[in-house]
């Protein structure tokens, strides 16, 4: 039995009358990829918040890399990575500059920042462009960026919020190497996409409509329940429930 | 708290990478300097005033030479009776009427007591109230000499009872600020007005920035510390605050001879310990605030709640009871009149001591204020 870095039961998000999140429970492997599915509103940026610690949950429990995610949020935070699915690193920072704050921010110290965002950039085949303020980089380069600063503190968990959202095919492919070479090193993934081909990626994927979690399992397992041979076709049949939108 | 070096590094950064901003702090506390103690001031010159003299006699004429002679005055017009004089107020023309009786020589010499009438429009009410002082000033020196003239051209015997009848004169010594010069008055509260509007608003600019692009989620999904983020927020404020206010010193001083007659050190530490209450502020606005429109519109309302009654134009006791309250609470208050008592009364930190006290514990209350309302979790 694999131990569980993410558990959570009944979580539930409320806005006024508007439920977000509508009880969902689930659980998360060490070391899994996991595909957190759903279609635009259904609620899996607000999920994902909330198990970040950066938005309270209304009701429900659960635990991320072992700490309560209600009192112990703070403690959370030094143990995973996350990347927002709008660009947030700082655009008028150069690309070291950026690669510095967060690693200082996660207490590492100087010398381990220098040596290893020597060696990131290195990996990245970035190295003419640490003097580049970010906001001069294309697209697909910002995502790796934004990645590669997400795990550069090396968390247990890190949370990707559609990483590859107006990415080109090409670069897609290398941000799905990254993220399997995370995984590699240990690192728990949790990831939203709308990307099928990207669902066929992960070890297993739940789908959410409407607030609900309505199937997980692995890819394999649920074109099987639907009985089909493409996640596209699970994804169609599940969404063509929701009433929300 | 080792991260807060990495914090303030960033905001440095960004402050240094921003095209406005390092301009701003420069020629800021300078073209403020250089324009506004000469157009903001109390002084009332140059009031215009409309004679009606029915007698044209010599007493009336040298009364009239006196008035015109005053730097306060200008002679508009001599209309021949009152009602065309008030015509020309009505008009805008003048702003105040002075009528000497036709019997005004005789009234003197035979009666010893004549009356003038004067008239001010009080619609600008400072300039109604020292308008018609001034007058009365000189109405009254006309007299003082008139009456010296007359005793001596009594009889010694008469001149001597006269002379024993007991007068009182006021003569006042105008202390700290000898020339009554405005300007030396205002200047300390311009100072106090510029390190408001840098240090309040660009921090409450700061964090709602932050949020606008979406930067802050990165900064809240980590375990930094609330009290560090707010602390390397206002550092730099504070830092660039002081850099303001040294500006400010030298050039008061090298365009209008300023320096304060008190201790230096006083003004600068007393300046630091505003910035941070002011800063303070700042962010719990940007806390509070969703996108940059509502911080800007709060943080300009506030600031003229602050300015208006903080004494910088009228002074706080002439203000009714609930606004000196505000002013008690108010560090724009304690900072404009600590510099005044730096600049002009010639006074040391020992002196200020007190007001220090109070604006440290305005700034303490406000910081933390800051860092309760930063909210890592919605």
């Amino acid at each position: 039995m694999r131990k569980k870095v993410i558990e959570v039961s009944n979580l539930t998000k409320k806005f006024g009358n508007f439920t977000a999140v509508d009880h969902i429970t689930f659980d998360v492997d060490e070391g899994e990829i996991f595909g957190f599915l759903g279609a635009n509103g259904a609620g899996k940026t607000t999920a994902m918040q909330m198990l970040c610690g950066i938005s309270m949950p209304t009701a429900g429990e659960g635990r991320v890399a072992g700490y309560d995610i209600i009192k112990e949020n703070e403690l959370i935070k030094r143990n995973i990575g996350y990347m927002s699915q709008k660009f947030s690193l700082y655009e008028d920072l150069k690309v070291w500059e950026n690669i510095r704050l967060f690693g200082g921010i996660y207490g590492l110290s100087e010398k381990e920042i220098a040596d290893k965002t020597d060696e990131l950039l290195k990996r990245l085949d970035f190295e003419q462009e640490r003097d580049t303020l970010v906001k001069y980089l294309p697209l697909g380069w910002k995502q790796k960026l934004a990645f590669s600063v997400a795990i550069f503190h090396e968390p247990k968990i890190v949370f990707l919020d559609e990483p590859t959202g107006g990415v080109d095919p090409a670069m897609r492919r290398q941000f799905w190497e990254m993220i399997y070479d995370a995984a590699d090193r240990g690192i728990t993934v949790f990831v939203t996409t709308h990307y099928m081909d990207e669902a066929e990626y992960c070890n297993r994927v739940s789908i959410m409509v409407d607030g609900h979690i309505e199937a997980l399992d692995s890819p394999a397992a649920l074109r099987q329940q639907f009985n089909t041979d493409s996640m596209d076709e699970v994804f169609r049949k599940l969404a063509r429930k929701a009433e929300r939108f | 708290m080792k991260i807060i070096k990495f914090l303030i590094e960033k905001e440095f950064k960004q402050m240094f990478r921003n095209p406005l901003i390092p301009r701003m702090i420069v020629m800021y506390p300078i073209m403020v300097l250089l324009v506004f103690p000469w157009a903001v001031s109390f002084e009332v010159k140059n009031i215009k005033i409309d004679v009606v003299d029915h007698g044209k006699s010599v007493y009336s004429k040298r009364l009239i030479d006196k008035m015109a002679a005053s730097k306060y005055f200008i002679l508009h017009d001599t209309p021949p009776d009152y009602k065309s004089a008030m015509f020309n107020m009505e008009n805008g023309d003048t702003d105040m009427i002075v009528e000497i009786p036709a019997t005004f020589d005789k009234d003197i010499v035979k009666d010893k007591n004549s009356k003038v009438r004067v008239a001010v429009n009080s619609v600008n009410g400072t300039q109604g109230l020292l308008g018609s002082n001034y007058i009365m000033q000189i109405v009254n020196d006309f007299s003082s000499e008139l009456r010296a003239e007359l005793i001596n051209t009594l009889p010694p015997q008469q001149r001597a009872s006269l002379m024993s009848i007991p007068q009182v004169d006021i003569i006042p010594k105008y202390k700290y600020n000898p020339g009554l010069d405005y300007k030396n008055f205002m200047i300390p509260g311009f100072m106090v007005l510029l390190l408001t509007l840098i240090c309040g608003i660009l921090p409450a600019l700061n964090i709602v920035m932050e949020k606008e692009s979406g930067t802050i989620n990165q900064i809240n999904v980590t375990p930094v510390n609330r009290i560090a983020f707010i602390l390397a927020k206002l550092i730099p404020f504070w830092i660039v605050g002081l850099v303001v206010m040294i500006i400010s010193v030298f050039t008061a001083y090298l365009l209008y001879g300023l320096w304060p007659t008190g201790s230096i050190l006083a003004v600068l530490i007393s300046a630091v310990v505003f910035i941070l209450s002011i800063s303070g502020f700042g962010l719990i606005i940007s806390n509070y605030s969703e996108t940059l429109q509502q911080a800007s519109f709060l943080v300009m309302f506030f600031i003229l709640i602050l300015i208006l009654l903080g004494g910088m134009f009228t002074p706080v006791s002439g203000m009714p009871s609930w606004a000196q309250l505000i002013a008690a609470i108010n560090p724009f208050s304690y900072l404009t009149e600590t510099l005044r008592m730096i600049y002009l009364n010639g006074s040391t930190l020992a002196d200020v001591s007190g007001k220090l006290l109070a604006m440290a514990l305005i700034a303490l209350f406000l910081n933390g204020w800051a860092v309760l309302s930063y909210k890592k979790r919605g």
